[in-house]
């Protein structure tokens, strides 16, 4: 899977309040999400932001509640994928389960600015940003992760499963 | 191997496991909470029918309870319906209290089990030295269809405390110095032991507490090797013999941790990160508009006891609001018979049903922009509590009590 978009940046520590803050976790559509979607770090944000982009962030992206409308909104606003230095591990976890492309890359967020253009290449586990010339090699995931992102998500995958007649959910840490 | 080792180990049908290690662990319990339809959502797009096992699974209506939106109504009324239609045994309403509580008190948790929720704060049911964790909607809906997760078994890292508890000093306290100590990082994706004397003797609602807060640090799971008192108290519960598990001697933890708590001040986390912890001495003084005392992190009956205390005869500030939100409907009966509810109520507090109340801004005392909170639940990130522009301290039920009276932060020590 290779993903190209420009960036969206964000500190360290945005937890899952912050992306959707607890008022709004009655909703259940992923549309209805979305449109609040990092409203605690950036309340204009899901007006703003250009469906297809990647968000880039410091450490521990998404600690904090197990509140899978995180993944869900975010996947639901367009974002292609989120590049972060560390994650929170329910959400790493449900960002796979809901099927978000997500990438553990040190120095990503010293290494871009708001606006640059990144290539993310998820089997490989590498960024790189074309205007420095550079590319960031992140934690590759594992390829039951990949298996799982490509399927489209945890649903998908187990549906495949009790389908066959083999109920199993898949490992995703 | 670590007592959580072993307990994984024996829920995947394994003699031996180790960190880092993936196993499919059978979950002896699996409960969902009415924040997340998208439990039954996932569930039904996966193609599942049938519960695995209706007598494992838990719904608790904690949230929203008593459902402050149309939307939170419509949502609970579909898990109402699910929980009927599949005999899923034990079902909590709106009259229950949070899930992490409850769960205790009708007996549900014992030692060795392995516990998963849909909520972040499972790890709170180390206390009682079981494995509990937390999981997202989907993961649970893949339990709920297959009675099985998937998970990496988790390093451990050893924090024990040196020193006995000063007075006014908490269990919360406990759990806030050591985030202040080591970070939000410090344990992601492992899991975390408390230990030492002071620990031990903890009454069980603090060592519940410091679990409760273990996830603070990131941490998947947590625990406290059950001591007789807890065990009396799971097998009085439970009506069951508990089987403990023990950590093997030779067990090599991942990293060991010591803090010396002897003469520790009451600690508070200030805005608006868990781990921007100072002694109380030093925040003393911070304005506050409103304070909270309750949630699964400081709403049990030995914690409405030291509040009830504090506030005995006293009145709190007129420019401050006081909310007390028992963490369970037990807790509230018996804060009543002992008298605490009616010290609470005569020195101004309001109080909330039983449940998760302000804690996740929901409903019950949101806040507005530019007002501060100080609250014995168990975070303080932006907007976690109503608007964005709010702030939020978090300290224990005593220093949010003491602090109630002044209309701003102070030392429970004085008052006790
Ligand atoms: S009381 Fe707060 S922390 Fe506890 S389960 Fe409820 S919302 Fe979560």
């Amino acid at each position: 899977m290779v993903i190209e978009g420009r960036v969206y940046r964000f500190g360290d520590d945005v937890d899952t309040d912050q992306i959707v803050p607890g008022r709004y976790l009655e909703l259940v559509r992923p549309e209805d999400i979305a449109l609040h979607v990092m409203e605690g770090a950036d309340p204009g944000f899901s007006a703003r932001f250009v469906p297809g982009s990647v968000i880039v962030a410091g450490r521990n992206f998404g600690c904090g509640s197990s509140r899978e409308h995180a993944p869900i909104g975010l996947r639901a606003a367009g974002v292609s994928c989120v590049v972060a230095e560390s994650f929170g591990r329910i959400f790493y976890r449900n960002a796979i389960n809901v099927g978000l492309p997500i990438l553990k890359c040190d120095r990503i967020r010293s290494a871009v600015a708001e606006g640059d253009t990144v290539i993310v290449d998820l089997a490989a586990g590498t960024v790189s940003v074309p205007k420095r010339q550079e590319v960031l090699q992140g934690e590759r995931p594992s390829d039951r992760v990949i298996r799982l992102l490509e399927c489209g998500g945890l649903v998908n995958y187990v549906r495949e499963r009790i389908g066959s007649g083999e109920a199993k959910p898949v490992p995703v840490e | 191997m670590h007592a959580l080792e072993k307990i994984l180990a024996n829920a995947s049908g394994q003699a031996v496991v180790e960190a880092g290690q993936t196993v499919s662990a059978r979950v002896d319990l699996a409960e969902v909470n009415d924040l997340y339809l998208q439990v039954l959502i996932s569930f039904r797009e996966m193609g599942a029918e049938k519960v695995w096992d209706p007598s494992r699974v838990v719904f608790a209506m904690d949230h929203y309870a008593p459902a402050p939106t149309i939307k939170s109504a419509a949502n609970q009324k579909v898990m109402r319906e699910f929980c009927a239609s599949h005999g899923i045994e034990h079902f909590f309403d709106i009259n229950s209290g949070v899930c992490h509580q409850i769960m205790v008190e009708a007996g549900l948790v014992r030692p060795g089990m392995v516990i998963v929720e849909t909520d972040s704060h499972t790890t709170t049911l180390g206390a009682l030295g079981a494995f509990g964790t937390g999981c997202g909607a989907t993961d649970m809906a893949g339990i709920l269809a297959t009675g099985e997760m998937w998970m990496r078994v988790p390093e451990v890292i050893r924090v024990t405390y040196e020193g006995s508890v000063p007075e006014g000093v908490m269990g919360k306290d406990l759990a806030l110095y050591t985030l202040g100590q080591l970070g939000t990082e410090i344990a992601g994706y492992k899991a975390i032991e408390y230990s030492g004397e002071a620990v031990l003797n903890l009454p069980l609602a603090d060592k519940m507490t410091l679990c409760n807060m273990a996830v603070e640090m990131g941490a998947k799971t947590s625990y406290i090797q059950p001591t007789p008192d807890v065990l009396e108290y799971v097998r009085a519960r439970t009506g069951q013999e508990p089987r403990p598990v023990f950590t093997d001697p030779d067990f090599r933890y991942h990293e060991e941790h010591r803090m010396w708590i002897e003469g520790m001040e009451p600690q508070v986390a200030c805005p608006s990160r868990v781990d921007n912890v100072y002694g109380v001495t030093q925040v003393e003084g911070e304005r506050v508009d409103q304070a909270v005392i309750g949630t699964c992190a400081g709403g049990r009956l030995e914690d409405l006891e030291v509040a009830a205390r504090i506030l005995a005869g006293k009145r709190v500030n007129k420019n401050c609001r006081l909310i007390v939100v028992p963490a369970s409907t037990e807790i509230l009966r018996r804060a009543i018979d002992l008298g605490y509810v009616q010290s609470l109520i005569d020195a101004g507090a309001v109080l909330a049903s039983p449940g998760c109340g302000p804690c996740l801004g929901a409903h019950q005392g949101v806040l507005a922009a530019g007002e501060r909170c100080i609250s014995a639940s168990s975070r303080n990130f932006p907007g976690r509590m109503g608007s964005n522009q709010a702030e939020i301290f978090i300290a224990s039920p005593a220093t949010v009590a003491a602090s109630a009276i002044e209309g701003r932060v102070a030392d429970p020590r004085k008052n006790l």
